[in-house]
C-alpha cells in the first residue's frame, strides 16, 4: 500500500521537483553544500579580512613588516639568531585575526589574506571554466550528434585530437605559449596576465570529456518514438532540439557541473602551482602551495592550507555531484524510497 | 661569469706579475699557500654534485657559468693558470701549459711562451702549438662571450671580431712548433692580460675541436678528468682522464675522485636533503631559505662560508621602453630595497647591501650610493641607507613611462623566483605594470643576453672573472660586449658609451704604467655610469657551500670557489 501511495506521489509532481526534494532529503548534499558554502562565502569575504581587519595588502611584498605578538613588536621575517645565524624565516601562526592568522609567507604577506583571495580566484577560475567547458561541449554534442553527417565526422576527429592530449599536458603546452604573450585574435588582446587565459584554457581541454558523452545521448535520443513523431509532425529542427532533445540531457548536465567545476579548479590549481596558471602577485590556491614549497620545512601551514582547501572543495563538488545523479536516476531514487 | 667568481688578484699584485714579468722574469709574484702533497691513500671514490639545472654548453669557449667553470678547472688548461691554493694564494697566476710565465717585451705587448712537452689530450693526440693558436682562433670563430672584452686586444682580433668564420691569427699568436713557442702580440699592454689568458675561454683544445659550438659533445681535455657523457636534462660525468700525468701541483694537481657525478633536476630542497643524507657531496644551487637556519645549526661543521667579489644585479634594457629612459633606470634604483634583497637571499650573514658596481675590497672600489634615501648620483652617501620611494615614484611620474608593462626574467630557482616577485612588487608600486616571467636556470642567463627575446628587466649575478676593475665595467658596460641577437652578448643592459667606453681604455692602460690612478679613474667610471644607471646593483654574496659529513678536504679558491677535483671521499 506504501508503494502504490509513494508510486502516485511520484507520478503527480514533475521530475525536477522530484529531485529537488530528494536533493533536500540527502544529507550528502546539504553536507556537501554547507561546506561549499562556507568556503565561497569567506572567500568572498577576502577584501573585507584584508582591509578591515589584517589591514594588510596581500599582494605587495613587505619584507620589512613588524607585527605585535603579546605585546611586543617582531618583525615578520625573523633573522636566524642561532648556529651559524643563517637564514630569515617568515613568522609562524598568530592565531589572531587582527594579523598573520596562519602566519607570513616569504615576502612577507599575510597567508590568511592570499589564502582568502586565493579562493576567490580558484573558485572563480574553475566555476568559469567549467561553464565555458559545459556550454561549448553542449553545443557540440548535441550538433554532432543531432545533425550526423559530416558535421559529426568533423566534430568528432576535433574532440579526438583534444582527447588524444593528455589533460595536463595539453593544458600545460597552451599556458607556456600564451602565458608568454598573451592571445590575440583579430582585435581581442589577452593580456599573459589575465585570468581570461587560465578560464580559456582550463574550459578548452575539458570539452571532449563532456561532449562525447552528450553527443552519443543525443544520437540515442534522435532515433526515440518522441523524436520521431516530432519529426514526423514536420516540427522544426530547432524545436526538437529545444523541446524533445535538451529535456532529456539536462539531467546529464547537472550531474557533470560539479565534477567539471571541480576538474577545472583542480587544473587551474596544478596550472597556478606550474607558475602557468594564474601569474603573481595574484593567488590562487596553487600559487600559494607553491609559495608553500619553499617553506615547507619551517612553515610547513603555508602549503598545507591552500592544500586541504583543495580537498575539501573538490571533495564537496563530487560529492555533490554524487546526490544530484542519485536524485535525477529514478532507478536509485526508487530504490531509496522503497 | 654568472654563479661563479673569477680570481681576484688585486690589480698591485697584477702589476707587480706584469713588471716581474717585463723585467724577464718568469716565476711566479705571490707566495701562497698551495695543495698539500697529493695522497694516494685517498683516491677513489665518485664525488657527486647536485644542482637543479645544467648549465648549458659544455664547450669551455661558450660557458660562462660558475657551474661549469669550476669542473673547467679540473679538467682544461690553459697557457697560465690560476693556482690551487687557499685564500689569496688562489689569485696568484701560474704557468700551467706553458713552461713558465711569459717574457714580455715590446712594452708589454708581446708574451713569449714556451709549451710543455709530453702533454696528451684524454683522447691521446699530443697537444702541440698548432692546438694553441687553432684555439685562440677558435675564441672567434665560436663568438666566445668574451672575444671581443677579453681578446679584443690580440693582433687580428678586429678582423675576427668582424668575420669570425675565417678567423686567422697568423700576426697575433705566431707559433714555432720547432721551438714549441708561442708568442702573443698585442696592440697595447694589457695589464690583466695574463688573467684573461687564464680563465677557461683560454684553455687550449685540440687543433680539431668543432669550430662551433660543441654543446653537448664533450671536447677532450688535458687536465685530470675528461668528460664522459652530458645530458643537460639528467647528468654529467666526468672520469680520470688516462692520458694526464701531473706536471704542476700548482697548476693542475691530480685529483682525488676516481668519478665527479653532476646530477641535475634536483630541487634545492631534494639537494640539501641529499647531502644531509649523504647522498650526495655537494648543493651547487643557493639553499632554500627554509633551510639555512636548519643547516646552519645542525649542520654548522659542514657548512663553509666564504666572501666573494661579486653581485648580484638587475640589468635594465638600455634599448627598450621603459629602460631607455634615464629617470625610469633612476626610478628603479632609488625604489629596491637592497636589505630586503638581502633577507631573501639568506640575511645580513649572507649577503651585504651594495649600490655601486665595483664590489667591496675590489681594486677601483669607492664606498658610495647615490641611490638611496637623501642622496643623489652626484651628491651620493657613503653607503646604501633605504630605498625612496617618493622619489622613485616621481621620476617614473617625469620619465613618462608611468603605467608601461615590464617583464622580469628570472631564473626558476626559489631564490631568483622570490627576487622576482619581489622587483614585481617593487615595480608595480611605482607606476609599472609588472610580470614576473620564471625560465629554467639553464637558458635564463642566455635568455637574458640576446635582444631577440626583448628582456626588459632581469636577475642576474656576476662573478669576477679576474681581479681587476675592468672584469665588471668594461666586460659588462663595454661595447665590445654588446652584440645585438646573440646569446653571448654580457652587456645585457646594451649600454654602449662611446666616451665613457674610451674613459675605460684609459683606465686599463693606466693599469700597466700606475695601478693607483688606474684604480682611482675606474672609481670614477664606476660613479659617472652609474648617473646613467644601466643596472641596478642590490647586494654582494657571500659563497655558502654545503658538504656532506663524508666530503674531505675543502679548499676554497677565490678565484674558482670550491675545488672539486680535491674533494676527499675516501
Amino acid at each position: 500500500m506504501a508503494l502504490k501511495e509513494n508510486s502516485e506521489a511520484i507520478f503527480s509532481e514533475s521530475p525536477g521537483k522530484i529531485a529537488l526534494r530528494t536533493l533536500r532529503k540527502d544529507k550528502r548534499a546539504l553536507f556537501s553544500l554547507a561546506i561549499l558554502g562556507f568556503i565561497v562565502a569567506i572567500s568572498l569575504l577576502a577584501p573585507i579580512y584584508s582591509h578591515f581587519i589584517a589591514h594588510t595588502d596581500p599582494f605587495n611584498s613587505t619584507l620589512d613588516a613588524t607585527t605585535t605578538i603579546g605585546g611586543k613588536v617582531v618583525p615578520v621575517l625573523e633573522p636566524s639568531t642561532t648556529g651559524l645565524g643563517l637564514g630569515v624565516t617568515p613568522i609562524g601562526p598568530t592565531w589572531n585575526l587582527r594579523g598573520y592568522f596562519l602566519g607570513a609567507d616569504g615576502q612577507g604577506r599575510d597567508v590568511l589574506a592570499r589564502l582568502l583571495y586565493g579562493g576567490r580566484n580558484t573558485l572563480f577560475i574553475g566555476l568559469s571554466a567549467g561553464i565555458i567547458c559545459i556550454v561549448l561541449a553542449l553545443l557540440i554534442g548535441v550538433v554532432a550528434g543531432y545533425r550526423k553527417g559530416w558535421i559529426d565526422a568533423v566534430l568528432s576527429r576535433l574532440l579526438d585530437v583534444i582527447w588524444a592530449f593528455p589533460v595536463y599536458l595539453l593544458a600545460i603546452s597552451l599556458s607556456v605559449v600564451l602565458l608568454t604573450s598573451g592571445l590575440t585574435i583579430g582585435f581581442i588582446h589577452i593580456g599573459p596576465g589575465s585570468f581570461a587565459l587560465p578560464i580559456f584554457i582550463i574550459g578548452i581541454v575539458y570539452i571532449p570529456y563532456v561532449a562525447r558523452p552528450i553527443r552519443a545521448q543525443v544520437l540515442a535520443l534522435r532515433e526515440r518514438e518522441f523524436v520521431r513523431a516530432a519529426v514526423g509532425i514536420g516540427a522544426k529542427d530547432s524545436t526538437i532540439i529545444f523541446r524533445e532533445i535538451l529535456p532529456n540531457i539536462v539531467p546529464s548536465i547537472l550531474v557533470f557541473i560539479p565534477i567539471i567545476v571541480a576538474l577545472c579548479m583542480l587544473t587551474e590549481s596544478a596550472l597556478s602551482f606550474l607558475s602557468i596558471g594564474v601569474q603573481p602577485p595574484q593567488a590562487s590556491w596553487g600559487t600559494i602551495i607553491n609559495d608553500g614549497l619553499a617553506l615547507l620545512y619551517t612553515r610547513p601551514l603555508v602549503g598545507i592550507a591552500p592544500g586541504l582547501l583543495i580537498v575539501l572543495t573538490a571533495a564537496s563538488l563530487n560529492l555533490y555531484g554524487d546526490a544530484v545523479r542519485d536524485a535525477l536516476d529514478p532507478k536509485t531514487r526508487a530504490r531509496g524510497d522503497a | 661569469m654568472r654563479r661563479s667568481f673569477r680570481l681576484a688578484i688585486p690589480t698591485f699584485l697584477s702589476a707587480l706579475l706584469v713588471a716581474s714579468m717585463l723585467a724577464g722574469g718568469g716565476a711566479a709574484t705571490a707566495a701562497g699557500t698551495g695543495m698539500a702533497p697529493y695522497d694516494p691513500t685517498h683516491a677513489g671514490g665518485t664525488v657527486t654534485l647536485v644542482a637543479a639545472a645544467a648549465a648549458g654548453s659544455l664547450d669551455p669557449k661558450i660557458n660562462y657559468t660558475a657551474e661549469y667553470w669550476e669542473l673547467y678547472q679540473a679538467s682544461y688548461d690553459g697557457l697560465l693558470g690560476f693556482k690551487y691554493g687557499d685564500g689569496k694564494s688562489s689569485f696568484e697566476i701560474v704557468p700551467d701549459l706553458a713552461t713558465a710565465l711569459p717574457v714580455m717585451s715590446n712594452g708589454g705587448k708581446t708574451l713569449t711562451f714556451t709549451l710543455r712537452s709530453g702533454i696528451k689530450f684524454s683522447n691521446g693526440a699530443p697537444l702541440t702549438v698548432a692546438d694553441v693558436k687553432a684555439s685562440f682562433e677558435r675564441i672567434f670563430k665560436v663568438s666566445s662571450p668574451t672575444a671581443g672584452s677579453f681578446y679584443n686586444g690580440i693582433v687580428g682580433a678586429d678582423a675576427c671580431l668582424k668575420v669570425p668564420a675565417t678567423c686567422k691569427l697568423d700576426k697575433g699568436v705566431v707559433v714555432d712548433p720547432k721551438k714549441s713557442s708561442i708568442v702573443i702580440n698585442l696592440v697595447a699592454p694589457d695589464e690583466t692580460i695574463t688573467s684573461k689568458l687564464a680563465v677557461p675561454h683560454a684553455v687550449i683544445n685540440p687543433a680539431s675541436a668543432p669550430v662551433k659550438d660543441a654543446g653537448t659533445t664533450p671536447i677532450p681535455t688535458t687536465g685530470p678528468y675528461m668528460f664522459k657523457s652530458y645530458d643537460p636534462n639528467k647528468l654529467l660525468v666526468m672520469v680520470r682522464n688516462p692520458y694526464f700525468k701531473e706536471w704542476s701541483h700548482d697548476a693542475q694537481p691530480q685529483g682525488y675522485p676516481a668519478e665527479i657525478d653532476y646530477k641535475f633536476g634536483v630541487t634545492p630542497t631534494a639537494q640539501v636533503t641529499a647531502v644531509e643524507n649523504n647522498q650526495a657531496n655537494w648543493v651547487y644551487d643557493p639553499i632554500p631559505a627554509d633551510r639555512l637556519n636548519e643547516i646552519g645549526t645542525k649542520y654548522a661543521s659542514q657548512v663553509h662560508v666564504n666572501s666573494l667579489t661579486a653581485m648580484w644585479y638587475l640589468p635594465m634594457n638600455t634599448n627598450l621602453a621603459p629602460f631607455n629612459n634615464v629617470k625610469a633606470r633612476q626610478a628603479v634604483n632609488y625604489a629596491i630595497d637592497r636589505a630586503a634583497m638581502v633577507k631573501i637571499f639568506g640575511g645580513s650573514q649572507l649577503a651585504a647591501p651594495v649600490c655601486s658596481f665595483l664590489p667591496p675590497s675590489f681594486p677601483g672600489h669607492v664606498d658610495y650610493c647615490g641611490y638611496t634615501k637623501g642622496a643623489t648620483p652626484d651628491k651620493p652617501a657613503k653607503a646604501w641607507a633605504a630605498p625612496d620611494l617618493a622619489l622613485a615614484k616621481s621620476l617614473v611620474k617625469q620619465s613618462g613611462t608611468a603605467g608601461q608593462a615590464v617583464g622580469i626574467v628570472v631564473s626558476d630557482d626559489d631564490v631568483n623566483k622570490q627576487m622576482g616577485v619581489y622587483l614585481q612588487s617593487v615595480l608595480n608600486s611605482i607606476g609599472y605594470k609588472a610580470t614576473v616571467k620564471p625560465i629554467s636556470g639553464n637558458i635564463q642567463f642566455t635568455y637574458i643576453q640576446n635582444t631577440k627575446n626583448k628582456v626588459q628587466i632581469s636577475v642576474s649575478q656576476w662573478y669576477q672573472d679576474y681581479p681587476a676593475a675592468s672584469d665588471f665595467l668594461n666586460v659588462l658596460l663595454g661595447c665590445a660586449s654588446f652584440t645585438p641577437n646573440s646569446d653571448s652578448s654580457i652587456n645585457m643592459a646594451g649600454y654602449c658609451n662611446k666616451p665613457f667606453d674610451a674613459q675605460m681604455q684609459k683606465a686599463m692602460g693606466f693599469g700597466i704604467t700606475n695601478p693607483a690612478a688606474g684604480n682611482t679613474l675606474w672609481g670614477q667610471l664606476d660613479q659617472q655610469v652609474m648617473k646613467d644607471a644601466p643596472v641596478a646593483v642590490a647586494f654582494t654574496p657571500k659563497q655558502l657551500d654545503f658538504v656532506s659529513s663524508g666530503t674531505k678536504n675543502y679548499h676554497f679558491s677565490l678565484q674558482y670557489k670550491m675545488f672539486i677535483s680535491q674533494l676527499q671521499t675516501k
